[in-house]
């Protein structure tokens, strides 16, 4: 694969991770547990969808096959999905959404940090704007880990139960494949192995402010999200978030 | 989004001969147009009928939610679905506005919910019916928040000063909310091919009368009306508020190449307004009593939403109890 190859496929990468994660708290709209969350679910998801958009912006100007943001978005199958299987599990009570979004978070913040120096100025910039925001989703989803699991009897053993219903899809986090090997050894994204090191601290910090304990390292896993081997759940997802592009794929909205 | 029908429980406007002196002492302000603030006296059937306004305004904003949720993970584009994203957030935050300005008045949010919850308290009827095509989001924009606006613009102006200063902070967002809706049609009828074009009519067909409900039931059937305008809570009349909408939106329905499911709509020459057909005011008194398309969803939902989340609050107020404690230890 070409370098501008490989940068599209990482790109892809980003930008559905962002997107299956927005579309997750979509569904929450209407159902949180308070309304302060409604307003802090959606705003999170808001800003994954918008950067979502930049980065499929980005790889569709790469492509330079006539698709845009909307088309890679809405008309690609579950096979040209290249998200994290972690953020395309159900959303399950608050405990699982909260545990999904702190997971992904600690690993998108060090991602985003490292891409912000990135050699690709475009890259550097779209990361930069997004680091903003997901210092904020950290803050926050960290903060939620440690009420849960150092709340009551019942919201600790609730985080007691959706760690380990997330916690093999992680493997995905810290193991590095080729393309980020290539894309690092090009300057284009940070160093695999840092990313990996400084999640694990994070997680391991706020698992214990949170009297959670930290599970050991998760290990191979049959499906990849970045190869478009995803679980049951991306299809199901996919079939409604893109009904409409499919029913009527010469409308303009 | 706002509040249709609000009981003052008043059966007749006392003149100012019969007040007591605090009474007087009140009217005279109102009359001459000085806000009323949470400290000042006021009666106690304003401050309950407020209660009862401004609660059921803000339960408005937080059900509202839900027809519009019903499409945000289906909106068709990314520019869309952030577009409604934004929405629902400012919906949100239209509520806690609310409630607070609520709070004011010495309510409870959390008791108002459960009055919410338990049928005891009113939304606005609109958010009852269903939203069944992507047109629907742009005509709840364009219809439902416009209708919203009418209304609002004019409790800016309301006697009590919390509630008159939410209204100026949430009609700045419901403007742009409302011109989104409406591009959301323009672009379906401008660019978009037959089934879009349907999609709008259909949308406006089934809207269009709910809509008109959203100003409440006609003058002469508002028995509350009197007293809330002597209080000067309300400024203007339900009908005066829909003949304006209806002023003003016939043109813009127009603009979009649709049409009105009123055969009896049109424009009085005489009269300088739209005449327009009768409302189904059998149908608005349904839904508003629990029988529309969609309440017993909506309060399900509402009330799902807060009963799944009570260990998540009682873990909230627990852990915050704990870091007190460790900080009063140190």
């Amino acid at each position: 694969m070409s370098q501008r190859d490989n940068l599209i496929e990482y790109l892809l990468r980003l930008g559905d991770s962002a997107l299956i994660q927005g579309q997750r708290l979509c569904e929450w709209c209407g159902r949180a547990p308070a309304l302060e969350e409604e307003l802090a679910l959606m705003n999170v998801g808001l800003d994954l969808v918008g950067q979502a958009r930049n980065w499929l912006d980005y790889a569709a100007e790469l492509l330079a096959d006539g698709r845009d943001a909307d088309h890679l978005a809405f008309r690609r199958d579950e096979r040209a999905y290249r998200n994290l299987l972690l953020v395309e599990q159900p959303n399950g009570d608050f405990a699982v959404t909260m545990t999904k979004q702190f997971l992904y978070d600690a690993w998108h913040f060090q991602v985003l940090e490292g891409l912000s120096r990135s050699g690709d100025e475009r890259v550097a910039g779209i990361a930069a704007k997004a680091l903003k925001e997901v210092t904020y989703h950290l803050r926050r989803s960290s903060e939620w880990v440690q009420r849960l699991g150092d709340g009551t009897e019942e919201s600790h053993r609730r985080m007691q139960a959706a760690i380990p219903q997330l916690w093999r899809f992680t493997v995905e986090l810290v193991n590095a494949d080729e393309l980020d090997q290539r894309l690092c050894t090009a300057g284009i994204t940070p160093q695999p192995e840092q990313i990996a090191s400084a999640w694990q601290a994070k997680v391991a910090e706020v698992f214990a402010a949170a009297t959670l304990p930290m599970p050991e390292p998760a290990s191979h896993f049959y499906l990849s999200g970045r190869r478009g081997l995803h679980s049951e759940h991306l299809g199901l997802l996919l079939a409604e978030m893109q009904f409409l592009q499919r029913a009527y794929p010469d409308a303009t909205w | 989004m706002y509040a249709q029908l609000v009981e003052t429980g008043v059966k007749r406007v006392k003149v100012l001969e019969e007040m007591s002196p605090e009474e007087r002492a009140f009217q005279e302000k109102i009359d001459a147009e000085i806000k009323i603030e949470a400290k000042n006296w006021m009666p106690d059937a304003y401050r309950q009928t407020l209660i009862r306004q401004i609660s059921q305004h803000a339960h408005s904003e937080i059900v509202g939610m839900l027809p519009e949720g019903n499409w945000v993970t289906r909106a068709p584009t990314l520019k869309r679905k952030l577009q409604l994203m934004a929405k629902i957030q400012d919906e949100a935050g239209h509520g806690l506005y609310l409630y607070s300005a609520m709070e004011t008045l010495g309510a409870d949010r959390d008791k108002e919910i459960a009055k919410l919850h338990s049928g005891r308290a009113k939304y606005s009827s609109i958010f009852n019916y269903p939203t069944l095509n992507w047109a629907d989001m742009g005509a709840v924009g364009w219809l439902v928040d416009g209708a919203a606006i009418v209304n609002q613009v004019v409790l800016q102006r309301t006697s009590y000063g919390p509630y008159s200063r939410a209204m100026v902070r949430i009609c700045k967002e419901e403007s742009f909310h409302q011109r989104q809706g409406y591009e959301i049609l323009l672009t379906m009828m401008r660019h978009g091919t037959q089934a879009q074009k349907d999609m709008v009519q259909d949308a406006i067909d089934r809207l269009w009368w709910p809509a008109l409900m959203m100003f409440g039931p006609s003058d002469e059937h508002s028995p509350n009306s009197a007293q809330s305008m002597a209080w000067k809570i309300k400024r203007q009349s339900n009908d005066e508020l829909r003949q304006r909408f209806i002023d003003q939106t016939v043109p813009q329905l127009e603009l979009l190449g649709c049409t009105a499911p009123d055969p009896e709509l049109k424009w009085n020459e005489q009269r300088g307004h739209y005449d327009f057909g009768a409302i189904d005011w059998s149908e608005f008194y349904e839904v508003l009593k629990g029988n529309g398309p969609c309440n017993a969803e909506r309060i399900a939902t509402r009330r799902d939403a807060i009963d799944n989340g009570t260990w998540v609050r009682e873990a909230a107020v627990a852990h915050a109890r704990k870091q007190q404690q460790k900080r009063d230890a140190a």
